[in-house]
């Protein structure tokens, strides 16, 4: 079974937390500016929305790549940089359509989420549960049995709470 | 580590930025934060000086747990000698500047001197230095917050800036960051106006080590645990935020209402952090939008708020109709109960205004709570108002003196000089509901008799976060005792000073100390930075800052004469509640204390507890 990070931007509290367990994860320093998930404050709305690589099936970033640097991990579908061949030509930071693969000028390569190997960090350290690791089929899962359980409840549609 | 010894000394005068070592011999002994910057601050300023001089300097300083993935590790305080007090003054602040400070390499800054003209100090990692403010001065704390960003075209700079409440004197200015976090208290806006430093703005990638960084992913994995687990940290707090204080502080009969006359609200219920959950008849919304947390807390206290936009404050004013940083506990009673006022929204708004203009919502609320009673009197009249009718409970005024207060017109000047020199002014010093020039928060000391010593012996006016008694006396942490007893209360004091001095020099948040004890402090510095940290060491340290200050207010001119209340609280009894009848009991408590601190008679720290603390 495939999993998915699977986010809910409304739970977020824009802790930092899944930032500061990334870069610790990955760099072994608590640095935000590192970090393969980045949390954006849309703060006139309220919002605080994590982002990160939803690691596409077919994968903008790895076809991009011309020294073929990002390749499949086939235990956690995860899309990872070999940084043994990672040349930081960045042509797979312009392919990714959705900005998830960053340059790095302090190393000359490219970073972005390895899903920590099948254990991710950001989802350990969230206290909130906006990031969990789940069933890559069942993203939906939470949402369906929360509508699920208004059904014949309610007579008018709504947020489920 | 913790620590990347690295401290930024900025000349104002001279225009320079230099890096310096910092000292560590010191960090051993005072930890960080406010114990370390107020040693600096003692050594390098007279404290005979003048608070708006350009020899006072203004430190903004991180702990060795600020920058790290400790549960709140974002916390930084702006140490000075404060504009309102004349004390020392240390303002703790949360949001995402310090973490930013610290992931720079910086573990402090230093300003010193006065510019000759504005400046803002821009950060980029190690590079620092000093730009015209020219196009920021006369600018709030929110327009100064969008030109920084525009003109660096870096939205991950994080900015702590002087709003216009900062340039005008106001005398409660503070110092706002991430546009709604605020070292709010006891000017030290002022003192950064007075340097014509307008902001500082910083952006850091270094990052953030730690000594043994497992034991210290282990220890801080611990404490997140007992935060989340406690009813406090883990429901309560992120749930109505501190606002969830209202409904209890009333119904025990210490929520101090119109200037201290009374010590229950009627209005209570409307402001309170119930309230904010509930749909407006108006428009069917909420006041609260969200909760927000401050870098790396997984409490998340914070409100995020949004105005009515029918309200009569911000009608085709749609600049206020975005979320903003909406009313926690202290700002809800001041802007509300202290001067009768329970529109909800009203009280949002007004603290809207103090956050873009970086003014206490505390002082001045009461401040205007003061005035009011003035005006009940006859004393303040239409003609010092320019028409402004002062009644208690009447929102309109409390708006537009938000508005005249945080641009420095009309009335607001005198709004922003403080309930001390406001009241002194109009031969009424006994009607300023404060200590030594600070206002009192949002607890009456007849209802809550510990908080009547914690008052009158905070070393930085009249303040509930130097030792938060109310934790033990209303809601029992870490034990309950009874709050209308005296009895005990000197020794309940001076615990919850030093404990609470060690938690201010960490980096982390007063808050946790809800579900936290040392003991969960303890182990996560002692892996993050060197020495060896242990709860019995943090006590000690704290109690080594506690007398520091309290020597440099000595020497500044305080005595034994100063730790008392105004006389309301002590003469006159609370009218209901279960406090009624009840005085502050403070001259049973203040000679225990002294003796408890090893002070003399006269609140002098004896030659004996000086050499034990090793000052
Ligand atoms: S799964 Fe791992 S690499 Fe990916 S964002 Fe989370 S912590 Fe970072
Ligand atoms: S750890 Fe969770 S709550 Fe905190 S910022 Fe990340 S996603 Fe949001
Ligand atoms: S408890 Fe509240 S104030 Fe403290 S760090 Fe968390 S969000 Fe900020």
């Amino acid at each position: 079974m495939l999993r998915s990070l699977h986010i809910e931007p409304r739970k977020c509290t824009g802790c930092l937390q899944c930032e500061m367990a990334c870069s610790y994860e990955n760099e072994g320093v608590f640095n935000p500016a590192r970090s393969r998930i980045k949390v954006f404050n849309f703060h006139e709305e309220g919002r605080m929305v994590p982002y990160t690589c939803t690691q596409c099936a077919e994968a903008w970033c790895l076809h991009a790549c011309p020294v073929e640097a990002i390749v499949v991990n086939h235990a956690t579908g995860a899309k990872e940089v070999l940084d043994s061949r990672c040349v930081g030509c960045k042509v797979c930071t312009i392919a990714c359509p959705f900005g998830t693969v960053n340059y790095q000028q302090a190393t000359g390569k490219v970073i972005k989420c390895d899903l920590c190997g099948g254990d991710p960090a950001c989802a350990k350290a969230c206290p909130t549960q906006a990031i969990t690791y789940v069933d890559a089929d069942w993203t939906g899962y939470d949402r369906m049995r929360a509508w699920a359980s208004r059904t014949d409840a309610q007579p008018a549609a709504g947020t489920p709470a | 580590m913790g620590w990347h010894n690295k401290v930024l000394r900025v000349n104002l005068t001279a225009g320079t930025c230099t890096p310096e070592p910092l000292n560590a011999e010191w960090a051993q002994q005072y930890l960080g934060q406010r114990g370390l910057a107020t040693k600096y601050l003692v050594e390098e300023v007279d404290p005979k000086v003048d608070p708006l001089a350009p020899e006072n300097k203004i430190i903004f300083a991180t702990g060795p747990l600020t920058g790290t993935a400790a549960s709140t590790g974002g916390r930084y305080s702006v140490i000075t000698k404060g504009a309102l007090t004349g004390a020392i003054a240390c303002s703790n602040s949360g949001g995402y500047f310090g973490a930013e400070l610290k992931m720079a390499g910086w573990d402090m800054i230093i300003c010193e001197g006065r510019a000759a003209k504005p400046v803002y100090l821009f950060i980029e990692d190690g590079r620092a230095e000093l730009l015209p403010a020219d196009g920021l001065w006369g600018k709030s704390v929110w327009e100064v917050d969008e030109i920084i960003h525009r003109t660096h075209q870096d939205p991950l700079i994080r900015i702590s800036a002087i709003g216009r409440a900062g340039e005008e004197g106001v005398m409660y200015a503070g110092v706002v960051n991430d546009l709604h976090r605020a070292a709010g208290r006891s000017g030290v806006g002022t003192v950064m106006g007075s340097k014509n430093l307008k902001a500082i703005a910083v952006r850091g990638t270094a990052g953030v080590r730690v000594k043994d960084p497992a034991r210290f992913m282990q220890a801080a994995a611990a404490a997140k645990e007992v935060l989340a687990g406690n009813a406090v940290t883990g429901q309560g707090l992120p749930k109505y935020g501190t606002q969830v204080l209202m409904n209890v502080i009333n119904e025990v009969g210490a929520l101090p209402t119109r200037n201290h006359r009374d010590v229950q609200f009627e209005g209570a219920g409307h402001i309170s952090g119930e309230a904010m959950h509930e749909p407006r008849p108006s428009d069917g919304k909420p006041n609260l939008v969200t909760n927000q947390a401050c870098f790396g807390c997984t409490i998340a206290c914070g409100r995020i708020s949004r105005i009515d936009q029918k309200h009569y404050t911000v009608v085709n004013r749609p600049e206020y109709w975005s979320a903003s940083g909406g009313l926690e506990y202290e700002a809800a009673w001041a802007l509300g109960a202290a001067t009768g006022v329970d529109d909800l929204e009203a009280l949002t708004y007004a603290n809207f205004l103090c956050n873009e203009q970086g003014f206490d919502p505390i002082s001045f609320g009461a401040t205007v709570g003061a005035a009011m009673e003035l005006y009940d009197m006859g004393v303040i009249t239409d003609a010092e108002t320019g028409g402004l009718r002062l009644v208690f409970g009447s929102a309109e005024v409390l708006t537009t003196l938000a508005e005249l207060t945080g641009r420095g017109e009309g009335f607001g000047r005198e709004i922003g000089l403080g309930s001390k020199r406001l009241c002194e002014k109009y031969g009424h010093p006994e009607l300023s509901m404060s200590v030594n020039g600070q206002e009192f928060p949002a607890y009456d000391s007849r209802g809550i008799q510990g908080m009547g010593l914690t008052y009158a012996t905070s070393n930085r006016g009249a303040c509930h976060l130097r030792s938060y008694t109310v934790s033990s006396e209303i809601l029992g942490i870490p034990e309950k005792t009874d709050p209308l007893a005296s009895e005990g209360k000197a020794g309940l004091v001076k615990a919850f000073q030093d404990a609470t001095a060690a938690v201010d020099s960490s980096g982390l948040c007063l808050f946790t100390t809800f579900a936290w004890t040392l003991g969960d402090i303890a182990p996560q510095l002692d892996a993050a930075c060197e020495g060896e940290w242990s709860v019995d060491r943090l006590l000690e340290t704290g109690e080594r800052i506690w007398n520091m200050e309290r020597q440099f207010n000595l020497a500044a001119g305080f005595t034994a004469k100063d730790d008392t209340l105004p006389k309301r609280l002590l003469t006159e009894p609370a009218k209901t509640g279960p406090a009624k009848g009840k005085v502050n009991e403070l001259p049973k408590m203040l000679p225990e204390y002294y003796q408890l601190r090893g002070w003399d008679a006269e609140g002098v720290p004896t030659g004996e507890t000086l050499s034990r603390l090793g000052l």
